[in-house]
Formats: C-alpha cells, structure tokens, sequence
C-alpha cells in the first residue's frame, strides 16, 4: 500500500511542484495550507509523513510541529520541516521540537525525495 | 595693762580683715580676674604648713633639743627639690581626673572605691584630730597668758575647767563659724575656693613678719646681735650642750625618720593638699614654690634658737614654758605693741591651720564618707529632691562644727598631756600612713585596691595602738598597765615597745612599725591580688598622666537622655550651674542650645566629671550609672570597638557609593541593551523576511525547473502550466529585489534623487496613462480632479512616478471589479500641494492602517486572498515623500473605501506648522 504524505506550505506554487514530486515517486499526496487545517488533515489522513513548512498562516509549522509530538498517535509519524529561514537555531529549534528532518528552500528536488523516501524505509 | 576685750578685740579686727581679703578674692575670681593665679600667692599659700607649732612650739622644742627642731623643717625643704617630679605629677593627675580631695585622689586611683575614700577619711579625720587640738591650746594659752600681762603666768594644767568657762570652748566655737564663713558659702565644682588661698598667702605673710619682729627684738634688742647671744648661751652651763646637735645612734634615727615623717607630712597633710594640689592653678607655679617655699622654711626659722637660747637666758629657771617664749620675751621687756603683734601672730598662724585643715576634712566627709552612705540609703529618697546643692552645703557645715568640737575634746581629754611639738608628730605620724599609697599608687601600676586596704589599714592600727592609745592611757583614759606591761599582760604586745623594740623615741618606733606594717602588706597584697579592669584602667591613667594628652578615662558605653543628665547635675550643683556648664558643653559641640546636645557617651562622661567635682568620684559613677543603664568599658575593648566601627562606617560608605554608581550603569545598560535586541529584532526580522520573501519564488522556479528538466514526457498542458509559473516567479523575484534594493539605498541615504522643475498634473497623467491596464482588467472607472492652481515643484519625477503608480495599483487591488470607482485629486492647501486616491474599495481597518506602511506589511492575511506585491510598496513611498519633506498617510473605514493621500512642499522646505493635519 502506498504510503501517505501529506505537504503543508502556503505558497501554492510550491505545492503544485512538491505534489508533483512525490505523486511521482509513488506517495498518495494530501495538501493543505495553513497550520490549522495541517492539524485537521493530520487527524483525518493519518500520514506517514508530513512535509510541513514553517511560516504558515494562523499556526505555524512549530506549532504543528509541538502539538503533534504531543500527541502518541502521531509518534510513527515522520516529519520534515521546510523552510526559506536558514538559520541554525531554526534548525536546531525544529529537530529539539521532533522533526525528523530539515529542509531549506530552495531546496533541490532529487534531494528532497530522496529524503522523503530515507524517511519512510525504503 | 592690756584688758582683755582689747585683745579679743584686735583678734576680731584681724580675723575680719582675713575674711574681708578672702571676699574680695572671690568676687575677683567671679569676675574671672583672679588674685591668686599667681606664684607667689600659692608658694606663700603653702606656708600654711607653719602653724602655732611652728610659731610656738619650734622655740619650746629648740629650748629642749637644740637644732633638734629642724628635721620638721628640713623635711619639707628636701622635698621641695623632689616636687617639680612628684608634687607635678599628683597636680597633673588630679586636674585631668577632677580630682576634689586627697580621699577622692586615694579612691580614684584604686577604682573610684568608695570603700578606700571612707577609709582615708576617717584616718585623715582622727588623725588630724591632735592637731587641731594643738592650734586651739595654742590660742587659749597665748590669750590666758597675754591676758595676765604685765605679769607672766603659765596657765594652770591642773585646773580643770568647766567648758563654758573654758577659752577654748570660745575659740573653738568662733574658729568653726569663720570657717564656715570661708568655705561653704557656696558649692564650686573644682572645690576651690579661692578667697580661702588669698586669705592664707596673706597670714602667711603675718606670721612671717610677727615671727621676724619677735626674733630681731630679741636678737639685736635684748642682746647685742647674734655673737652676742651664742656667746652668752655658750657660757650658761643649761644651754651649752643644747648647741651639740648629735648624741649618739638613736639621735641619727631620730633625725631620719623626723625628716622622713615631715617629707610625708607637707604632701599629705590634709590641708597641704588642698593648697598645693586642689588649689592649684597652674602646674608652672611649682617652679616658684621649688625655691620660694625652703626660703620662707628658712626666714621663718633663722630666729628659733636666738629666741630660744634668748628664752633660756632671760627665763632661766624653768618657770616660762619655752613654748611660750615668742610671746612672754616681749611681754617680760614690756614691748606691749610686740606682744600684741606676736599673739596676733600665733593668732594668724593657728586660724590658717584650722580654717584650711577643717574645710579640706569637711569636704572629704561630706564627699566621700557621708553622700555614698546616703545615697545608697533608700529611706532617703535622694534621688528624688531636685535640688540637692544645699544639702551638700549643710553636711560640710556641720562637718565643719563637729571637727573642731571634736579637736576641742580632744583637747581636753588628751591633750594636756604632752607637749604641742609630740602632739603634731601624732598627726604627722597619721597622715604619713597615706604615703606609701599614694606614692605607690602614681608609680606602680601593679597596686591594687586590695593592696590600698591592706597596707591602710594595718598602718591605721598600728598607728592608733603605738600614738594614739598610749596619749588616752597617759592622760587616764585606759589603765596604766596597758602601757607597762601591754595588753591582758602580754608583753611583746606593750604598745610603746611593740615585739620588743625598744630604746626608740615614741615617735620613730610608731613610724617603724606603722611603716614595715603599711608598706609590707601594700606591697604584698597588691602582688596576691589581681585587678578589675576599671582599676586597671585608672592606674594606667595614673601613672601613664605625662604621655596621654587627653583623658579618656574608661568610656561609657551607654547613653542617657541630655536633659536627665542636666536635671541629675542640676539637684548638685544647682540648677543655674548645671544650666551654664550644659550650655558651655553645647557650645563646645557646635550647637546653639543645650536643648540640642545628645545624650551620647560623651556627655555622660562629662556630666560624671562635673559631678565629682561635687561629690566625688565614687559618687557621681553611682548617680551616673543610676541613669545610664550599660556598664563601662575598658579602654582597650572601646578603642577596638571604635577602630572597628569606624573602619566599618568607612567601608560601608564607600559600599554605598559603588553600589549606586553600579545601580546607575546597570540601568544604563539594561537600556541600551532593550534597544540593542529591539533594533537587532527588527534587523533580523527584516532579514529573515526578506530572505524568506526572496527565497520563496526561487523555491517555485528552482523545483518546477528541476521537474521540468527531470521529466521530459511531462504532458504540455503540465509543462505549459510550470513554465508560466516559472515566469512569474522570476518576474516576482525580480520586482522584490529591485524594491529591497531600492528601500535600501533611500534608506541609508544613497538614494539617486534627480529633481527637476514639474507639473504634478503631468506626472498624474502619467501614471494614470501607466496602470490604464489595471483599471480596464478590472474595469474600475477613474476620475481625476486636478486643480489648475497648482505651480510647478522641484522633485525627482521618476520616484514620485513610483508613488503614484503605488497608490494607483493598491486602489485597484483593493477595488471590487466592475463596482470599483477610484478619484485623484490634486490641490493646492496653502504652501502645500496634495494629492489624493480615493477608492470605494474593501476598506483598511484601524489597527491595519498604520501597519500596512511598515515594511512587508501586507494587508489581508486570508487563505484565499493573498494579496499580490511585495508589502513594500508603501514603505518605499513613505520614504520617498518624507525625503521631499511632505506626508503621507491613509483616512479608510473598513466597507467604505480608502482614501491615501501626501502632500509636498510647494517652495523650499516647508516649516512643519504650516502642514495641513
């Protein structure tokens, strides 16, 4: 069964791109655009993975972030944040709060699916 | 023929006289120009030493022994060599402790005990006691005998006299009411009393002159000068030897411990203290007294044994006593005017005694035997009564009366017996008791009040069993046996041969035996015993007075209240007195009332000296202490606590400076820190934005490129899509960079400016003519108002272009297709042109309106509705028409529209009140 993503970024452009990365390298692709409606979908998907950017409209992706390591159902759950901010303590915030992974835009396509694909064991 | 009334009347004119010189010498000293600070006043004052004894007695004692009258007279003249070093120190020491008496200066040195000043009382009183008895048979004597003149007749010893008919009953009452009159007419602190001195230095000069006259009429009247008179004493067979003053061993020990005994005698003495230590002015006249004093000694005593010897050869039979040769010589060549003058003489000398030997006892009593005692007394209440200066006064009155009624019966008990010269070395013999401890005590800081009492004591007994008890056996009082085979028959016990020694005169083996008694168990005891620091502290003070300059004496460490203290004073010293010397005190500080002064340590201490002066030592600590609660330090404990407390006070004052100073560079830097991270914020912030701004679009075109080149069999719709995405982006791209550039370089003022002279109208139609495409796409209608009044401005056409394409472009942005209505204005308000954009679009809300001019503010933070631009638009404009120096700003209501509108000036740089709001 192919594993779900689900990708949060409010840029639509860089959802139309990512979606088209990942449905070709085989995932069930989810979207939504801000933190608020990241949570919802989260609950309601179930995703394997979760490629959240940061600077999000009404929550942003540390938030999502926060919330979700809270919650043990969402344990199993891979995260890779997504941001334009490069700064190391970004970083260092985002892999203390649980993500699994760390990506800067722009970021490289083939890098990023590599990633995504590392993550979900294969 | 001289009547008695005429000699009772020249003794009171004379007495007067003594009494009228002391009140003119007070009132000088009240005005504070004093008649005795003078040498030569306090060395003829010291001469009090020569009494009726010395008047008297000195011939009776020659006529017997030759120049054995001399060691007396010897003794003194040694000491005065030795005065500058001793006689100095003891003055010293007694004007830094305030000492008032020689029981205060006794007791003051051995820890202001109360007990030692009794003791020194009591011994000075009895002792002194023979003394005085002397002076007064001295007078009555020489009254009974002058009386009889022409005749000469020896008054009757075995007569015993009922007292009211007995002359010196009289004597004794009226010398006890001059006294009086002399010495408590009023309470001084320092005890001085000045009229008193005045009034003796004077007597001393009677005495001198009476003596002088007696002795060259003698000398060079009856005989033919002194050659004359050796000559024919030589030749009486009864006076020859008398000319040979040594006999044997016991006559050297008898001159030794004469002279010894009269060494003692001028310091101690009650009344030599009093005149050269109490009243003693200044230190420097011991320099005067060092060398006048052994000549007055000498002028005094040149004539003894001429009018002696003179005594012998006139009276040869033994029926004149010699003592009485000064005043029967005259009266027996009928020189009546001499005899007068020699009785007034003996006269002078013995009221001088009395007068100053009584006040000095007096006030010892009153201080130091009588105030402890009733202080300490409950019953009393002292402490209640307010004013307690004439308590004081009457305690030395009466004082004053029963010491001279003491010394009148003494007199008549004992008196009798024994020759005036034997009777005085008993009070010589008394008085040099105090020796050892004085002496000691401003040499030797090891001596101990233990010690004091020990050596005191012992020396009192012995001198009462060897000298005092023996006169009461001769004169019948005890058993004779007492005295030839000692007491319950015990031999060794024999009061004249105390432990077998015999072979002495009376005298020396009292002073032996008192002396080893006195001086070994001071000594002894003194080493047994330890000190108490008070003690410790006044012995230092004591014997250290030459190398301290200021006197701290032991500190209190307590305080009282200022006005206690000066009520405590008050009820001493009288209300007035206190009132002046708590003002002086006030003064001395710095402050212009006693109301002001504090009761610190300081004034406790002072108030403690001032009171001693009243009442002595011993007192005034218990009536301080009765108002200060805390006991009194070392010195050493309080000069540690001093150093250490200011050392503290020091430290903590420069703590407290550097601490403030601290406080104030916190402050400043916690500010300057606030600023720093705020504007560091801000800079992030803006950086961040802008690198996110940039980074999003790159994000699009990089992906979508990499996609497009990595999957060549995308559909063309797809591929079509992507591109037009990639497009725009990096038109996107490109706008943000060229605005953040452009924000930058106006910002930090590298801004390119051209002005040049234009018609706003023209550059308005410009920008219409540039966003005609805008408005038709969304088919808003725009209408223009220009004013033609408008002249022409200096500003850069292409950036105020940017301004109004701005404006234009948010209008149709936030404009309702269709519906949308935008108006440009242009007018002309005052010195200023404005232009406006109006629209009927969407509305700006409040809290929006003034953030949407900041950078990257965006209005419309909604899913659906992300607006495009960059959110720098506005900011650039605002700085572009605050560098022409006009304003720009929004009026909006959310629903119904927006209205942006700036102004610029119309000629140079506008003043800022003339802008329109």
């Amino acid at each position: 069964m192919a594993k779900r993503v689900l990708i949060v970024d409010d840029d639509p452009n860089i959802l139309i791109s990512l979606e088209f990365l990942l449905a070709k390298a085989g995932y069930e692709v989810h979207t939504a655009a801000d933190g608020k409606a990241a949570l919802e979908a989260v609950q309601r998907i179930r995703p394997d993975l979760l490629l959240l950017d940061v600077m999000l409209p009404v929550k942003n992706g540390f938030e999502v972030c926060q919330t979700l390591r809270g919650a043990s159902e969402s344990d199993a759950m891979k995260v890779v944040m997504l941001t334009a901010k490069g700064r190391s303590t970004e970083v260092a915030k985002g892999l203390a709060l649980g993500a699994d992974a760390y990506v800067t835009k722009p970021f490289g396509t083939r890098d990023l699916v590599e990633t995504v694909r590392r993550l979900l064991g294969e | 023929m001289l009547q008695g009334w005429v000699i009772v009347a020249a003794s009171f004119a004379y007495l007067c006289l003594l009494f009228a010189i002391a009140f003119y010498a007070d009132r000088r000293a009240d005005q504070g120009r004093s008649v005795i600070a003078n040498p030569y006043i306090y060395s003829l004052s010291l001469a009090v030493y020569a009494t009726a004894w010395t008047f008297y007695g000195s011939v009776g004692r020659a006529a017997n022994d030759g120049i054995g009258f001399l060691p007396i007279y010897l003794g003194p003249t040694l000491m005065a060599v030795l005065w500058w070093l001793c006689l100095r120190k003891i003055i010293r020491i007694s004007k830094v402790n305030r000492i008032t008496s020689l029981a205060d200066f006794v007791a003051a040195r051995y820890g202001k005990s109360a007990l030692l000043a009794g003791l020194v009382t009591v011994i000075a009183v009895l002792g002194i006691l023979p003394y005085i008895s002397l002076q007064l048979k001295a007078i009555s004597n020489s009254f009974t005998i002058l009386a009889q003149y022409p005749d000469i007749e020896m008054p009757d010893k075995s007569r015993s006299v009922a007292i009211l008919q007995d002359t010196a009953f009289y004597v004794a009452g009226i010398l006890a009411g001059f006294t009086i009159a002399f010495g408590t007419r009023e309470l001084d602190v320092s005890e001085r009393h000045e009229g008193m001195v005045a009034a003796i230095a004077f007597e001393s000069l009677v005495k001198l002159l009476a003596f002088l006259a007696v002795g060259v009429f003698v000398t060079f009247a009856m005989f033919d000068g002194l050659g004359d008179l050796f000559a024919q004493a030589r030749s009486d067979s009864g006076i020859a030897p008398l000319i040979t003053p040594f006999e044997g061993v016991a006559s050297y020990a008898n001159w030794a411990w004469l002279t010894v005994l009269s060494m003692l005698a001028i310091m101690f003495l009650p009344r030599q203290f009093q005149v050269s230590v109490i009243e003693n002015v200044d230190e420097k006249h011991l320099r005067t007294a060092v060398w006048l004093f052994p000549l007055y000694m000498l002028a005094i005593n040149v004539f003894v044994i001429p009018i002696a010897f003179g005594g012998l050869l006139r009276f040869p039979q033994g029926g004149v006593d010699a003592d009485t040769f000064v005043l029967t010589l005259p009266m027996a060549e009928q020189q009546t005017g001499l005899a007068l003058l020699a009785f007034i003489g003996g006269l002078s000398a013995a009221t001088g005694m009395v007068i100053v030997e009584t006040i000095a006892l007096s006030t010892m009593v009153c201080n130091d035997l009588v105030m402890p005692v009733l202080l300490r007394s409950r019953r009393l209440r002292l402490s209640e009564r307010t004013d307690l200066s004439n308590l004081l006064l009457d305690i030395r009155r009466w004082a004053i009366v029963i010491i001279v009624m003491l010394g009148y019966f003494y007199f008549r008990l004992a008196g009798e017996a024994y020759a005036l010269v034997s009777i005085g070395l008993i009070s010589f013999a008394a008085v040099a008791q105090f020796g050892p401890v004085v002496l000691g005590g401003i040499y030797w800081k090891g001596a101990t009040r233990a010690g004091a009492l020990a050596g005191l004591s012992a020396g009192f007994l012995v001198w009462a069993y060897t000298l005092l008890l023996p006169a009461f056996a001769r004169s019948d009082w005890l058993p004779a046996e007492f005295l030839s085979h000692g007491p319950f028959g015990l031999e060794l016990l024999k009061p004249l041969e105390l432990f077998g020694l015999s072979g002495l005169d009376q005298i020396t083996h009292a002073m032996i035996w008192s002396m080893l008694f006195n001086i070994g168990l001071y000594i002894g005891v003194s080493l047994l015993t330890r000190q108490s620091p008070g003690e410790h502290s006044q012995a230092t003070l004591f014997v250290d007075v030459f190398s301290r300059t200021r006197d701290p004496s032991t500190l209190w460490r307590g305080t009282a209240s200022a006005p206690e203290l000066q009520r405590l004073v008050g009820r001493f010293l009288g209300p007035e007195r206190a009132g002046e010397a708590f003002a002086a005190f006030a003064r001395e500080r710095g402050l212009t009332s006693a109301a002001e002064l504090e009761g610190d340590a300081e004034l406790v201490q002072s108030a403690e000296r001032l009171l001693a002066g009243a009442v002595g030592a011993s007192s005034a600590r218990v009536l301080i202490a009765s108002v200060v609660e805390e006991e009194p330090l070392g010195i050493e404990e309080v000069m540690n606590i001093l150093d250490e407390t200011s050392q503290v006070i020091a430290y903590s004052h420069q703590l407290e400076e550097k601490s403030r100073e601290l406080e104030a560079a916190t402050n400043e830097l916690r500010a300057a820190n606030e600023r720093l991270t705020e504007l560091d914020r801000l800079k992030d912030d803006f950086i961040s934005t802008v690198s996110h701004e940039l980074r999003t679009p790159l994000t699009s075109i990089r992906a979508l490129s990499e996609i497009l080149h990595d999957n060549p069999d995308i559909d063309r719709e797809e591929r079509v899509r992507f591109l037009a995405i990639v497009i725009k982006e990096s038109e996107r791209l490109t706008r943000l960079i060229n605005q953040v550039l452009d924000l930058a370089k106006i910002e930090s003022g590298k801004g390119e400016w051209h002005t040049t002279e234009l018609d706003l109208r023209e550059v308005i139609d410009d920008a219409l003519a540039a966003t005609s495409r805008l408005f038709e796409e969304k088919r808003i209608t725009v209408t223009t108002d220009l004013a033609a009044d408008v002249p022409r401005l200096v500003v850069d056409r292409d950036r105020l272009m940017q301004v109004m394409v701005n404006l234009l472009s948010n209008a149709v942005k936030f404009s309702e297709p269709d519906k949308g209505r935008v108006q440009v204005s242009l007018q002309r308000r005052g010195s200023w042109a404005q232009v406006d954009v109006a629209d009927n679009g969407i509305g700006i809300s409040p809290e929006h309106q003034h953030a949407i001019f900041d950078k990257f503010r965006q209005v419309g933070d909604t899913l659906t509705d992300k607006p495009q631009g960059t959110g720098l638009g506005l900011a650039i404009c605002r700085q572009i028409i605050d560098h022409f120096d006009g304003k720009l700003w929004v009026r909006s209501r959310p629903g119904a529209g927006s209205t942006f509108s700036f102004t610029l000036p119309l000629e140079g740089r506008a003043s800022a009140l003339d802008a329109p709001a």
